[in-house]
């Protein structure tokens, strides 16, 4: 049983990076329809970006949460006024293509700078410690990385779903045109919400740096697997790829528990996961299909 | 016109006579180098997991074997025409195939060095046999390379999946613990070392517990599940013997200081690592773990004068690899000496049961029977942070693995 249920918290850990990293996908993919390849190098830059600012300024976990995001999420903004933006009313294959392209750039420029070497990264020590959950103690970071991002999660939500500016990302997501008919100046939002989504990106690779190998390429692993949970979400839905990111969490941590005995099994659960939703909803599990142009 | 003839046929005598006789034995010599140079060529990573465990690094160590070499011979070398080709193998097999292929032919590359990951290391084999040149492979771990897959041309340098798992497998079974978790990449090298490592561990009067592979490419990063399985399995792991290497084994042992397992009484031990690995993790991070090293930089005079040397060129510290390289390029080169040729089959002669002794072979002996070259392996010990004196000295040897020991006998599958 608490065998279980520390399988069951770990697979939450796990999924809530893929539900930070997930929604900052669905939100550019919503605005902007730009399927943006290069999250994960987004991520592997916060990470690093903490590491350096810890080793070069000796500057704190805590200053690089914020310091990361925001200077990520600017750096974010910077790119989409300078040539995102100019490719949108492109196919849509461009700007794939340049984020690929900005993924393998991002990466071997760390890559000359710091080797391939993981870095090393301290966990915070008023975080360093266990937790004790009477059935089973976990590690103090673990509880803080779950708890902010359900915080974050439940904001964000907040924020979409309670505010002006969410009704207009809302709205603007789901019938760019039809909102733009109603007076609304929908490319203001753009590049903010690109810059938001970048920097939730940073977030969770600043949260990852102390429990993650930090090193080039750390996000080239994650962002197969993030792509699958925003198609099992639908593509540009925001609560389906959060659900959708702790749902596979949970998934790949019960298939590593219990189906150790198959490793083919619980090395692809992601991606059977996938083409069977795919397969039943080809819109994902909270996607809607789009209307014909 | 018939006079013309005659003329060439004359001077094509004088020619042939002065080509032979002109130099006797000495002379000859100049015919005895293909294009009168040796290349040495050095295939491996150079952009990806292994780079800087070998790398670029590895090519500085070969540079540094020419150099002594020259200055050793003088105008007694063989040839001062020395020269290094370099590629990277991208630790792809295809890649590795072809690349080789390009140094033997159109490089003219005498030798390739290093070609870590086993899957490439062995293709390169093939090319070698195939060419019939010489090949001397170390930073791949199968054993394959002196079993199944062997052949005439290709010589095993610095460690094996046997070494590892007999070195920490049975000392750490003997020392610290007889009941073993073993966590291991589900792939070739991961089930090779798991079962090299099982099958050391029954031999010490252990038992392995458990054992799970975990997914490889591990997408997730994440190995908590195995971790929080290990202190609760029946009977308790004494030992968590993790296979994993690079970025892979950074993460469990992060995670596994994150789970505090070594506080549950769990230890670890770790199959295939590297200097530049506790350089990333820490030796804080890893402080007590204990496994096999090839070759360590600050285990005595000797070693540390070429890592001295070494640090001046490449900017840090030697990882046994790089000595490896170093080494095999060295004797190599002193094999082609003596031969005076590089024609391959006379300098594989000359190798075959040779016993050595050099900065990185200690009783070093390279076997006719198999081409694997043993030498004196060593268990090592992480340093807690607070007995590490200076950068990069950061384990201590707690035993040497006598050359006999530490390597398996001849396999029965390896036909030259």
């Amino acid at each position: 049983m608490s065998g279980f249920a520390q399988n069951t918290f770990n697979g939450l850990v796990s999924g809530a990076f893929y539900a930070l990293l997930a929604l900052g996908l669905a939100v550019i993919f919503g605005m902007l329809r730009v399927v943006n390849f290069a999250h994960g190098a987004f991520y592997m830059l916060g990470a690093f970006g903490a590491y350096v600012l810890l080793s070069e300024a000796g500057v704190p976990f805590w200053a690089a949460l914020v310091i990361m995001p925001v200077g990520l999420g600017l750096l974010g903004m910077a790119l989409e006024r300078a040539v995102i933006h100019r490719l949108t009313k492109l196919d849509p294959l461009y700007n794939f293509l340049l984020a690929f392209g900005l993924t393998l750039i991002l990466q071997d420029l760390v890559k000359l700078r710091y080797g391939v070497q993981s870095s090393p990264y301290e966990t915070p020590s008023l975080l360093s410690g266990s937790v004790d959950f009477g059935l089973f103690d976990f590690p103090t970071y673990r509880v803080f990385i779950l708890g902010f991002a359900v915080l974050l999660c439940v904001a964000v939500w907040w924020v979409l779903t309670r505010t002006r500016i969410g009704m207009v990302v809302r709205a603007a997501t789901e019938r760019p045109d039809l909102t733009r008919a109603f007076g609304i100046d929908v490319g203001r939002w753009v590049t903010p919400v690109f810059g938001f989504g970048i920097g939730l990106a940073g977030l969770a690779g600043v949260l990852a740096a102390p429990m993650r190998a930090v090193n080039p390429l750390m996000g080239a692993d994650l962002i197969i697997v993030v792509f699958a949970v925003v198609v099992i979400g639908g593509l540009g839905s925001i609560f389906g790829s959060v659900a959708a990111g702790f749902g596979i969490g949970l998934v790949q941590a019960w298939g590593e528990a219990y189906l150790s005995n198959f490793p083919l099994v619980s090395q692809t659960i992601v991606f059977v996961v996938m083409a069977g939703v795919l397969l039943w909803r080809p819109a994902g599990l909270f996607g809607r299909e789009e209307a014909p142009a | 016109m018939r006079r013309t003839m005659g003329v060439a046929a004359a001077s094509a005598v004088v020619v042939l006579a002065a080509g032979c006789g002109g130099g006797g034995p000495q002379s000859s010599g100049d015919q005895k180098l293909t294009g009168d140079k040796i290349v040495l060529g050095v295939l491996n990573d150079q952009s990806g997991a292994y780079s800087e465990l070998s790398g670029k690094n590895s090519v500085a160590a070969v540079e540094m074997a020419i150099a002594d070499f020259t200055a050793k011979y003088g105008d007694k070398a063989v040839t001062k025409n020395i020269t290094v080709e370099t590629a990277d193998h991208q630790n792809k097999p295809d890649v590795a195939n072809s690349k080789a292929q390009e140094m033997y032919d159109r490089k003219g590359v005498d030798l390739i060095l290093d070609v870590p990951t086993s899957s490439a290391a062995l293709k390169v084999a093939d090319v070698a046999k195939e060419k019939k040149k010489l090949y001397f492979n170390i930073g791949a771990a199968t054993t394959d390379l002196t079993g199944k897959s062997c052949n005439k041309y290709t010589f095993h340098y610095a460690y094996d999946t046997y070494m590892l798992a007999n070195g920490t497998g049975k000392t750490t079974t003997e020392q610290i613990g007889k009941n073993w978790y073993i966590l291991y990449p589900n792939y070739a090298f991961g089930q090779d070392m798991e079962k090299s490592f099982s099958t050391a561990i029954t031999a010490a009067g252990g038992t392995v517990v458990g054992k799970d592979g975990a997914p490889f490419p591990n997408t997730s990063g994440d190995f908590s599940t195995f971790l929080l399985k290990a202190p609760n399995l029946n009977p308790k792991p004494d030992v968590l013997g993790t296979m994993q290497a690079g970025a892979e084994l950074v993460n469990v042992v992060k995670q596994y200081n994150e789970f505090k397992l070594r506080d549950k009484g769990v230890g670890l031990a770790v199959g295939l690592m590297f200097l530049t690995d506790i350089h990333s993790l820490t030796p804080a991070a890893l402080a007590g773990t204990t496994y096999t090293d090839a070759w360590y930089w600050n285990f005595d005079a000797k070693n540390r004068e070429f890592a001295d040397r070494f640090q001046q060129k490449a900017g840090t510290r030697p990882t046994f690899a790089h000595a490896a390289n170093y080494s095999a390029a060295s004797q190599y080169l002193e094999a082609v000496q003596a031969a005076g040729t590089d024609d391959a089959d006379a300098v594989v002669k000359g190798l075959e049961g040779k016993t050595v002794e050099d900065v990185f072979l200690r009783n070093g002996k390279i076997r006719a029977e198999d081409h694997r070259v043993v030498h004196d392996a060593y268990l090592a010990q992480v340093k807690p942070q607070s007995e590490v004196a200076e950068p990069w000295d950061y384990v201590k040897v707690l035993k040497t693995i006598p050359a006999a020991e530490a390597f398996r006998a001849p396999s029965a599958d390896c036909k030259l």
